[in-house]
């Protein structure tokens, strides 16, 4: 039986990669592929008992435009669990106006990183519970990752590790760490970086890229510690769906929240 | 004019009034002091600081009417920041004052036990199972898979025992998540961001008869 002794369940995240007015999906975040539209794919998953959903847009930081906005609007109407925004956040007014669109947090990445002062503002003006870091990190050697910026494309010789950690001293309220090398493999995630990440913070860790198979989520669950896993492809080619990946889990004796809509 | 979302520039007003319209619910908007005087219910979400938030209700002149609005009987639901002013006072960033409703303070949830295999990492985020204490009811009976959705770093520590409804256990300690004094209710976690779980919880608020 299920109460407050039962251990809370991971959040099991869909991530929307969005270009323009659909969901793309690439591989190492390069070679993107149209997979659907936004607002019947949040809301098909939150049909489906999603925990939780993250849109990235993944041009904004490179052509320095906000145009995700109408598509987070038009999805929150109907759609009621949190939501995510991430993709060009850069200043104050960018995460109001992504809080008045049906936002509950935003993700920030190049930004913070070319001016760390921004996540301490940001923090002070909505809470840190509102704040996520995300970090794309790319394997530069054994126990050594680089944050890269600009949805994967940009270098920035930031350390991974350092820079998490900073970050959670100027405020962040949560990390959402995505492994740019396995991102879009579907050949399992980078368990090393996860757990390099959460044992260097404190605060939830949220894991992206790389899940392929339901044994690769119940490891990065239950062997790295991680609060939340955000996954795409598996979710958007058909190849886990999210009621057979909840189910995989709570077999393995995980906690999973139940699908409340037949309730 | 039925319900009132407060509108004191410290929320995600989007997301609940889309579930009042899901709900078919007539609802107003309005951070204007007189609305409070006609408001049937009222709902009163926020988001940040504590601080923060009772000076945003504060400059809006808010503070008086809705204090006079709980005394009235008019039936109050408080979500997330909006629950803990409520209380008597707040610790973030310094102490606060509340709103004085709900005899209380709001205090930093326990921290980390680096020890502990269920520790809750801060703040924290994510859905949880409550223990509805014995009596006690959130609006209603939760269901078995009616699980709240919470991302907080502080919580409504009522000090009267028979005020609060429901806790959740956090690094060790029951931490009081949901809290009552006759019609005025306050909930620290986010129904509207509850699923259908949530959108029950906010509709027993819409129907119940808790007037006094």
């Amino acid at each position: 039986m299920t109460s407050s002794l039962t251990p809370p369940p991971p959040r099991i995240i869909a991530r929307l990669d969005i270009k323009g007015p659909n969901v793309i999906k690439g591989i190492h975040l390069e070679g993107l592929r149209v997979v659907g539209q936004p607002g019947p794919m949040a809301r098909a998953y939150y049909e489906q008992g999603v925990d939780e959903i993250i849109y990235m847009d993944t041009v904004a930081s490179l052509y320095g435009r906000n145009n995700i906005l109408p598509v987070v609007e038009e999805a929150a109407r109907d759609i009621f669990v949190p939501l995510t925004v991430g993709g060009g956040i850069r200043s104050v007014d960018d995460i109001v106006a992504a809080l008045r669109s049906g936002a509950d947090k935003v993700a920030i990445n190049t930004a913070a990183i070319a001016r760390p002062d921004f996540i301490r503002e940001a923090a002070e003006a909505f809470g840190s519970q509102c704040i996520v870091l995300s970090v794309e990190a790319k394997r530069r050697g054994e126990g050594r990752w680089e944050a890269l910026a600009d949805n994967g494309r940009e270098r920035t010789c930031v350390d991974v590790l350092e820079w998490v950690h900073q970050a959670e001293k100027l405020g962040v309220g949560e990390i959402l760490v995505t492994s740019v090398d396995a991102e879009g493999t579907r050949r399992g995630f980078d368990h090393t970086l996860f757990q390099a990440v959460r044992g260097r913070v404190s605060i939830p860790v949220i894991g992206c890229g790389g899940a392929g198979e339901a044994q690769h989520v119940i490891d990065a669950v239950r062997d790295d510690g991680l609060d939340a896993i955000a996954c795409a492809s598996i979710f958007h080619y058909g190849h886990m769906p999210l009621p057979e990946l909840k189910a995989a889990l709570a077999r393995e004796g995980i906690t999973v929240r139940p699908d409340s809509l037949a309730a | 004019m039925t319900v009132l979302i407060v509108d004191y520039g410290r929320g995600n007003l989007f997301s609940l009034a889309r579930a009042l319209e899901h709900l078919d619910a007539a609802y107003q908007v309005s951070g204007d002091p007189e609305m409070l005087e006609l408001a049937e219910r009222v709902i009163f979400p926020g988001v940040g600081a504590f601080g923060d938030a009772m000076r945003g209700l504060m400059e809006r002149g808010l503070v008086e009417p809705l204090k006079a609005a709980a005394h009235r009987g008019t039936p109050i639901l408080g979500i997330c920041v909006g629950c803990q002013l409520l209380l008597s006072k707040g610790e973030e960033f310094g102490a606060h004052e509340g709103l004085d409703l709900i005899p209380g303070t709001v205090g930093r949830l326990p921290d980390l036990r680096p020890d502990d295999p269920n520790a809750t990492r801060i703040p924290n985020v994510g859905w949880r199972w409550l223990d509805v204490r014995p009596g006690a009811t959130i609006l209603g009976a939760l269901g078995e898979n009616d699980l709240m959705y919470f991302v907080h770093s502080y919580a409504p520590m009522a000090e009267n025992e028979e005020h609060v409804s429901a806790t959740i256990p956090v690094n060790g300690v029951d931490i009081p998540v949901a809290v009552r004094r006759d019609n005025v209710v306050g909930v620290q976690f986010h129904p509207e961001k509850s699923g259908p779980a949530g959108l029950r919880l906010l509709d027993r608020f819409l129907k119940a008869d808790i007037r006094v």
